[in-house]
């Protein structure tokens, strides 16, 4: 008979096996490699980032969201998917873990391979340091913000990968729930809505932007409301998930 | 049809054993949509039983399998494993048994000693006592040869070993195996029979097979399910008996399709069109 574990033994036996999923595969060195080559071009080439004659990360930022749109389903669009198709999600449920432990577990792993992702920009921070002498405080916050925002993109992703069997529809759902949530955000969609909408509309619907919260914090101020935001979308989208499976594990 | 072949609920609970219950299912019940799939199974099984689950494709085998090890939640009805009662608490009730998926799943792109670790921590198992639990089911289980291989590259065989011993390497005192030996060549299905017929002494044992020999060789109780219901329970002895003298050869086989091809209307029209298509050989059934 097997032993008692505790929650946390559950999740990090989840995370471990989730983790090494990515490595497994070719999944990681093709998602970093590629990764960094796009941040790089966004950063140089359209960024501009020697031309504006200022020593900061803006450039490489500003760019990021609309990287993740793409990049971040590719992450999550397995994490249910791939137990349906192969048959495993029958193994992992009826072991000893709780739909909480096997969610959680599934995200951080997910989350903390983001992580490394983003960590791996880091070169940049190095080199606009040894150029000029940047803002480390609007920076720092800034790496908060994108990985809050590849964690409210993961949570998104995870839920919907919980729906299919099929990773591809997953990665689908998830970059056009993904879309829907910057582009509330975006100046043009902003004038539009303002044509005829009540003002009081047209603020809610910038604030349920993930874009709008983003650009808050890149301006510097690590807001709480900013923060509370993506941890809101974080929690409501493992929540649904943990719905889904507790739900609709065998179908 | 022999109408002694429906069993009560009460004769399920033979207490010819004194052996406590390990699984006991109450009124277990599955609808899907409109098909009804599973309807109100009463089972009990002991230490020391090994039930060979036996009926026609689509009976119900592993949406039964599924309620007892909690991947379907029962429309109507209750499971208790060991005394813990699966609704109320599943993480403790799921301590106690192994489970075998139909078709064996593993996750393709792990190791088999990765593999076996993973569920061994899932297990409870860390440290020393991990590695130990892995040597001794590889070894019980035969997989020491292909340790470092990944899951993808096995052959069926050594798949289903896979999942043998993830279901074993906790020692659990109940096993549920849907299809065991399905995909084993002759010498494999003789090692994995041998080895749940030991296991079987002091644990419950359910497992389904297509293969009626199987009944025969390890199992001490067969359960026929036809259309979601028990329409046999017995040893496979009892079974045996009920094929008329006159047959000779595949008794339970005979046995296994007067129980599990019911005259409905359906079936009736359907054995018409058969019987007119033989009639010209002179085969009758």
């Amino acid at each position: 008979m097997s032993r008692s574990t505790t929650r946390r033994t559950r999740v990090f036996t989840i995370f471990r096996r989730e983790l090494a999923a990515y490595f497994n595969t070719p999944l990681a060195s093709v998602f970093l490699v590629i990764f960094l080559f796009l941040s790089g071009l966004f950063t140089f080439n359209i960024g501009g980032i020697y031309d504006r004659g200022q020593a900061d990360l803006r450039p490489f930022f500003q760019f990021l969201p609309w990287l993740f749109l793409f990049l971040v389903p590719a992450i999550s669009m397995r994490l249910w998917a791939e137990e349906r198709r192969t048959g495993t999600i029958e193994l992992l449920v009826t072991l000893p873990f709780t739909v909480t432990d096997l969610v959680l577990g599934k995200f951080l792993a997910a989350w903390a391979f983001a992580t490394v992702a983003i960590i791996l920009s880091a070169p940049l921070w190095f080199t606009v340091t040894w150029l000029g002498s940047p803002d480390h405080g609007v920076i720092i916050a800034s790496y908060v913000a994108s990985t809050l925002m590849a964690g409210a993109f993961l949570a998104i992703g995870g839920c919907l990968s919980a729906v299919t069997k099929n990773q591809v529809i997953a990665f689908v759902l998830c970059v056009v729930a993904c879309f829907l949530l910057l582009i509330t955000g975006l100046p043009a969609v902003q004038d539009y809505v303002s044509g005829w909408a009540p003002r009081e509309a047209v603020e809610a619907l910038a604030s349920m932007s993930a874009l709008f919260h983003f650009d808050s914090i890149l301006r510097g101020v690590l807001d709480l409301r900013d923060v509370l935001y993506f941890v809101s979308v974080i929690v409501a989208g493992l929540a649904c998930n943990a719905w889904l499976i507790q739900w609709r594990k065998a179908d | 049809m022999p109408d002694a072949a429906m069993p009560e609920a009460t004769t399920t609970e033979r207490t010819s054993t004194a052996s406590e219950p390990l699984i006991v299912a109450r009124g277990l019940d599955k609808r899907f949509g409109a098909i009804h799939a599973v309807r109100g199974i009463n089972l009990t099984v002991r230490a020391g039983e090994v039930l060979g689950f036996l009926g026609p494709n689509g009976a119900g085998k592993s949406t039964t399998m599924r309620m007892l090890t909690g991947f379907l939640e029962p429309t109507a009805g209750s499971v208790t494993l060991a005394g813990i009662s699966l609704q109320g608490n599943p993480l403790d009730a799921k301590r106690t048994f192994g489970y075998l998926p139909e078709g064996a799943p593993g996750y393709p792109d792990m190791r088999v000693e990765e593999f076996l670790r993973f569920i061994g921590r899932a297990r409870g198992f860390n440290g020393d006592g991990l590695t130990r639990a892995v040597d001794t089911v590889m070894d019980r289980v035969n997989l020491g040869t292909v340790r470092r291989q990944t899951l993808e590259t096995l052959s069926k065989g050594f798949k289903r070993r896979v999942g043998l011993a993830q279901a074993l390497i906790h020692d659990p005192r109940i096993l549920i195996l849907d299809e065991p030996t399905d995909g084993l060549d002759p010498n494999q299905k003789h090692e994995v029979r041998e080895l749940i017929r030991h296991l079987g002494t002091d644990r419950a044992v359910v497992l389904s097979t297509h293969i009626l020999e199987e009944v025969e060789a390890v199992c001490t109780r067969a359960l026929i399910i036809n259309r979601g219901e028990i329409v046999f329970d017995g040893t496979p002895d009892d079974m045996d008996s009920k094929a008329p003298r006159s047959v000779s050869k595949n008794r339970l086989d005979h046995v296994f399709r007067s129980l599990t091809t019911k005259d409905t209307a359906e079936d009736a029209t359907r054995r018409v069109a058969r019987s007119l298509g033989v009639e010209v050989k002179g085969a009758s059934r």
